[in-house]
């Protein structure tokens, strides 16, 4: 009984915010609806006996993909109103298809039926004495590892695809050139000090240069406003 | 059914929400032909009806593997929101617009 009510809920509002992330006006209340949407997809999950994909869900989707998504929304200068041009003109094809689609999903959520040797047929049937994320490591460090790893390198070569397309040297910003620093020669020159004699006796060795005369005039301008 | 574990909330419940949400996604591709941005975001919603298939359907025959497919699909979906807003910021940077309808650069 909780738990339907509990489905109900979480269901209702996840259905609800995916509606607001279509039609909302403006894109940052959709990023923020899509965030309450994966929320909501999570408590399904908890629901249906999937903890570790329900916390997985909050923390990529949630804490990763989401904010991605909002950062761009925030960081482009773009006119929205403009984008939405349209809006009602496609409005009609748009519920059309969709109609059409669930009609389709209806219809076959109305006749279709569990194979009757569906039960025999599992490969990795649930372990009653381990936890969810115990079980599905179990399966996921041993019979798919390969996949597993796939998986990883399509988020290697993700991150990688999108720092290259991101990256830009602009003309004209300065930056430190280490390799240049370290190879220049001729310009400062090594001096021999003596052995424990202060910097009072010596004076600080600076390069001549033409910014030297600024500090002086700097003061001399205090000075006179003083008087 | 039998060997069908039970449920606290029936298949037939999360194959609706799924299925709604499903729609929700496409009709939102529709709806926002033009905000790339909103059009990324109803793949993002489309996959997570794929998901809740998969879970419900995992948690139904009592067979873990949907729930290991579900996390493929969700690297996958990261991967693919990581480079498809990627290029949206290259595009807007090259463009100063990121409407759909102009991006015909490569049709020849």
């Amino acid at each position: 009984m909780i738990a339907a009510l509990t489905f109900y809920a979480f269901a209702a509002v996840l259905i609800a915010s995916a509606v607001m992330v279509v039609t909302a006006r403006n894109p940052v209340h959709s990023v923020l609806f899509l965030i309450l949407a994966f929320f909501n997809a999570a408590g399904l999950f908890l629901l249906a006996g999937a903890e570790f994909l329900a916390m997985i869900l909050v923390i990529v989707y949630v804490g990763a993909v989401a904010v991605l998504f909002l950062f761009v929304v925030m960081m482009l200068d773009i006119d929205f109103t403009q984008l939405r041009e349209g809006f009602q003109k496609y409005a009609p094809l748009g519920a059309v298809v969709g109609g059409i689609l669930f009609l389709e999903l209806v219809m076959v959520l109305g006749t279709w039926r569990f194979a009757p040797e569906a039960a025999t047929l599992r490969l990795n049937a649930t372990p009653a004495d381990l936890t969810n994320s115990r079980a599905l490591g179990n399966i996921l460090y041993t019979d798919n590892i390969y996949l597993f790893q796939a998986c990883g390198l399509i988020l290697l070569v993700a991150m990688i695809g999108a720092i290259v397309l991101t990256l830009r040297d602009r003309p004209g910003t300065r930056r430190q050139n280490v390799a240049e620093q370290i190879a220049r020669s001729g310009s400062v020159s090594l001096r021999s000090i003596p052995l424990g004699v202060g910097l009072k006796e010596i004076g600080i060795a600076r390069p001549p240069s033409p910014e030297e005369a600024k500090p002086k005039e700097v003061e001399h301008h205090g000075h006179g406003g003083h008087h | 059914m039998g060997g069908i574990t039970e449920m606290a909330v029936s298949l037939a419940h999360f194959l609706t929400v799924s299925a709604i949400l499903l729609v929700l996604g496409v009709f939102g591709i529709f709806l926002n032909r033009k905000n790339v941005i909103i059009i990324l975001m109803s793949i993002e919603l489309i996959l997570l009806a794929v998901n809740i298939n998969m879970v419900a359907f995992s948690a139904a025959l009592g067979d873990l593997t949907g729930q290991v497919f579900t996390m493929f699909i969700l690297t996958v979906a990261a991967a693919e929101a990581a480079i498809g807003l990627a290029i949206l910021v290259i595009y807007f940077r090259n463009r100063g617009t990121i409407e759909v309808e102009d991006i015909s650069t490569l049709k020849g």
